[in-house]
């Protein structure tokens, strides 16, 4: 592990539909903010060697420009409401409060716990099983309704989420004891999962491969551990593996999945 | 002042005899003062030694593929020999990080930096300057001092209670706090007593600045830092309640099952979580963060007021735009209610929230540029000595500076929503506190050092304290900003357990190395502080030739302050005004 560790600067891959207008905004907030910093620092230096003290010299009383030191405050101003009008609203509305058309995505259902992410895929009819937490055990860590029809076909993993590259996925998450938060950097997204409340996160993927997913919210001793994989596969790919996927629950008895990962559970909490 | 003279029997200049009375349950403002300035340093120096625990931590935050355990180093055996189950071979447990991280956070933030900032420094200076004979209320002021120091008392106990430390963060986040072992319990009971200890002290202070100001110090004459400790106080006032009224539910959820924030249907240990539900996990968060966006404030305008007071003095000319700085001071203490819930863009609340919380925090950076601009344009055409305040308070400049424009891209939801729960945060908030903050109430101790004890530190050893502070500053804290870009999360007690935060791990070494040479660093402060108790250079009243009143007073200024009743002819500033005798005319010197 040790030859991986170095000293990277920037920002990771960009793996998703939007994940380039973030950046392109990150590098443009930071030049911004270079430039201030440096412009402001030239002068600030020019005032300590041109008005250190010295010998006869008086420092001066009356002091003009009063208004025009409103000027800096002005153009910031004037930078703000630009950024907010021209990206902050349209952007975070895009991402956040605007979800694709559900017939062009997919959606998946994601009930996190410490310390595991569990994922249910509606299947081939396309509706999800219900949940019940009385029916919660380690073997149905989300409480999946055996007797609901729509739960036949339903595909439950953990901490493992495959999605075809270039199709929105959509989550609807929820958690089942405290708050996590799910992040993918190269999705340049994460949002809370918050018990109780049910949460929206919509990434299109656009570079196949895997990325992890990390928990960006305190939730524990296992908070650490509690990673997981997206899988970003091509359709072809990705449907493959849902049939390989169904077969494997159908061909088994229960709704225990054969390939699924042990939580990494930590029983003091 | 009439008033106060009016009441003087009872504590305005009868000096206290006996030890007790006049050093330990005093009433007097400086001592009670110098108490929280003491304490503070400790709780300062507790925090600060947490840290580099987790530092070392993060450096290496798992063994090496060739790690011996026969073969520990000097440091690896220590550990183990201190904590020999929560450092094994010295790597940490994750409870034990987890611990620390939250005790880190509380320590520094309520029981560190405010105390010091607004009860030291407001309590030893604020009824100097403003001609006052002590606080409105001395027994309410002593009264705080104790609450406050028990209420640390309780949160530092919180180490030996059952289950150990608060481990939900600093921030508490229920519902894990409200599951969180007893611990927790310690840290509400603590913070509901420091909370009503600082509501004490803004009373006061408030009482104080209205009501006990000298004959000639109207409210457009009082200097910038009584008017930062005036809106801080009102912060405080306000911003409070509401945390404590919060960290009461919170405790009554643990203590008493009710469900103010245990949502419905809650799984916890495998099976349903006992209790009724119905409650917001969110709420909590609006409560804390309507208390903690005021606070972040609180920690950030007593030292806006010295770093002003510092740079006047040693510019030797009036602060660039009085009028603009104060009415900033003013701007920033009523917005600061107002953007609580950018810290929670992306906790479930209902979206368009976040366009409101844009647009309000991005407001909030105007009056700040404003206070910059004001305090930079103040150099212009001065004649700068550069004495060691002067380099604490013209450090604090550019410090604040990446500070708050580090807040930018955090404040503005797109580019949050990357960088969110990042070390970025860390990096950011830490520029404004530590590097920004704590320099400026640094340089604040240099300054007043003189006024407190009679002499002054030595310069020496203060220039090497400075640059021993700030240079590991920066590689303490920039580093952070680079790892939160690359998107590492905070509060990973071994963040090599994920992947893709390999390839800025390196960064925590520096870091690590960085931290333990700024540890150093303040060997030479506190040598200084106590060497120059006796062997610094003689300080008369008024050791800088400045104008405001604390230095028309003996130093250190005795009980009751003032030998004779000040009256103040001018404006706090009157610097190298042309044609006086001398770069100074004093407030209260009869022209």
């Amino acid at each position: 592990m040790s030859q991986d560790w170095g000293y990277q600067w920037g920002l990771p891959t960009a793996a998703s539909s939007y994940a380039s207008d973030i950046d392109w905004l990150m590098w443009l907030l930071h030049a911004v903010m270079i430039f201030i910093f440096v412009a402001w620092g030239i002068f600030f230096v020019y005032c300590l060697f041109r008005y250190r003290a010295r010998d006869g010299e008086r420092a001066v009383y009356h002091q003009a420009g009063e208004s025009a030191s409103f000027i800096p405050d002005g153009l910031v101003l004037a930078f703000e409401i630009w950024l907010i009008l021209a990206f902050g609203i349209p952007l975070w509305a895009a991402i956040k409060q605007e979800t694709p058309p559900p017939d062009e995505s997919m959606t998946v259902n994601l009930v996190a716990q410490q310390f595991a992410w569990n994922f249910q895929y509606p299947g081939p009819d396309g509706k999800f099983g219900r949940r019940n937490v009385a029916l919660v055990t380690a073997e149905n860590p989300i409480g999946l309704d055996p007797d609901d029809p729509a739960s036949k076909d339903d595909v439950v993993t953990i901490n493992n989420l495959n999605v075809p590259n270039g199709k929105p996925t959509i989550l609807r998450m929820t958690s089942k004891d405290v708050i996590h938060s799910f992040q993918v950097t190269e999705f340049r997204n994460k949002q809370d999962v918050v018990p109780g409340l049910e949460t929206m996160l919509w990434f299109e993927p656009t570079v196949a491969g895997k990325y992890e997913i990390g928990c960006a919210q305190l939730c524990g001793l296992g908070h650490t551990k509690m990673v997981g994989n997206v899988f970003v596969q091509s359709q072809d790919e990705f449907d493959g593996w849902q049939k390989e996927q169904l077969a494997e629950k159908l061909g088994t008895t229960g709704t225990a999945d054969a390939r699924t990962v042990t939580p990494a559970a930590d029983s003091r909490s | 002042m009439k008033d106060a003279h009016g009441h003087a029997g009872a504590h305005g200049h009868v000096e206290p005899q006996s030890f007790i009375w006049k050093y330990v349950f005093s009433v007097d403002h400086k001592v009670i003062g110098i108490q929280y300035l003491v304490t503070s340093f400790l709780f300062l120096l507790v925090g600060f030694s947490m840290m580099l625990l987790m530092r070392w931590q993060l450096a290496i935050p798992t063994p090496a593929d060739d790690f011996d355990p026969e073969k520990l180093g000097m440091i690896r055996s220590l550990l183990n020999w201190m904590w020999p189950e929560k450092m094994p071979y010295g790597f940490m447990d994750p409870e034990f990080y987890n611990q620390l991280g939250a005790m880190h956070g509380t320590i520094m933030i309520f029981l560190g930096v405010v105390p010091l900032g607004v009860a030291a420094f407001g309590n030893y200076v604020l009824p100097l300057q403003i001609g006052a004979p002590d606080m409105a209320f001395p027994r309410l002021n002593m009264m705080s001092y104790w609450t406050y120091f028990v209420g640390g008392i309780v949160l530092m106990a919180s180490f030996w209670a059952p289950g150990g430390a608060p481990q939900s963060g600093w921030t508490s986040y229920a519902p894990l706090s409200v599951v969180a072992p007893a611990g927790q319990t310690y840290w509400l009971i603590g913070m509901v007593i420091i909370i009503t200890s600082s509501l004490f002290g803004a009373i006061n202070f408030i009482v104080t600045t209205l009501n006990m100001r000298a004959k000639g110090m109207t409210l457009g004459r009082m200097p910038v830092f009584c008017w930062a400790q005036l809106v801080t106080a009102v912060l405080l006032l306000l911003a409070f309640p509401v945390l404590e009224a919060g960290a009461l539910l919170q405790l009554l959820d643990r203590v008493a099952h009710t469900s103010f924030y245990i949502p419905k249907d809650m799984i916890y240990g495998a099976t349903v979580f006992p209790r009724a539900g119905g409650g917001s996990p969110i709420l909590w968060q609006h409560l804390f963060w309507f208390l903690a966006h005021p606070e972040v404030y609180v920690l950030l305008l007593p030292a806006f007021g010295i770093v002003a007071e510092i740079i006047a003095t040693n510019t030797r000319k009036p602060l660039f735009g009085y009028k603009e700085l104060v009415g900033s001071l003013i701007v920033i203490g009523i917005l600061s209610f107002v953007v609580w819930a950018h810290h929670m863009f992306l906790s479930g609340m209902r979206t368009s929230l976040a366009n409101l919380f844009v647009t309000t925090t991005m407001t909030i950076s105007i009056p700040s540029v404003a206070v910059l601009t004001c305090l930079l344009l103040s150099l212009r055409g001065g004649s700068i000595r550069f004495n060691t305040p002067m380099l604490f308070a013209l450090a604090f400049l550019p410090m604040f500076g990446i500070g708050g424009l580090t807040g930018l891209p955090l404040g503005f939801a797109p580019t949050d929503m990357h960088l969110h729960d990042t070390y970025y945060v860390i990096g950011h908030f830490h520029y404004v506190v530590a590097p920004g903050s704590l320099v400026a109430l640094m340089g604040g101790l240099y300054y007043w050092y003189p006024k407190m004890f009679g002499r002054k530190m030595n310069e020496t050893l203060g220039k090497v304290h400075f640059w021993l502070t700030i240079i590991p500053m920066n590689f303490v804290f920039f580093p952070l900003l680079i790892q939160g870009m690359w998107g590492m999360q905070r509060r990973l007690a071994v963040p090599t357990d994920q992947w893709h935060n390999l390839p800025v791990q390196g960064w925590s070494m520096m870091i690590g190395i960085a931290a333990a040479v700024l540890f150093v660093g303040q060997i030479p402060f506190v040598f200084n502080f106590f060497w120059s108790l006796r062997n610094g250079e003689k300080a008369a009243e008024n050791p800088w030739n400045s104008t405001t009143l604390e230095w028309a007073c003996p130093s250190p200024p005795p009980h009751g302050n003032f030998t004779r009743e000040p009256e103040v002819f001018r404006g706090p500033y009157e610097y190298s005004v042309p044609g006086h005798k001398s770069d100074y005319w004093p407030q209260d010197e009869a022209a």
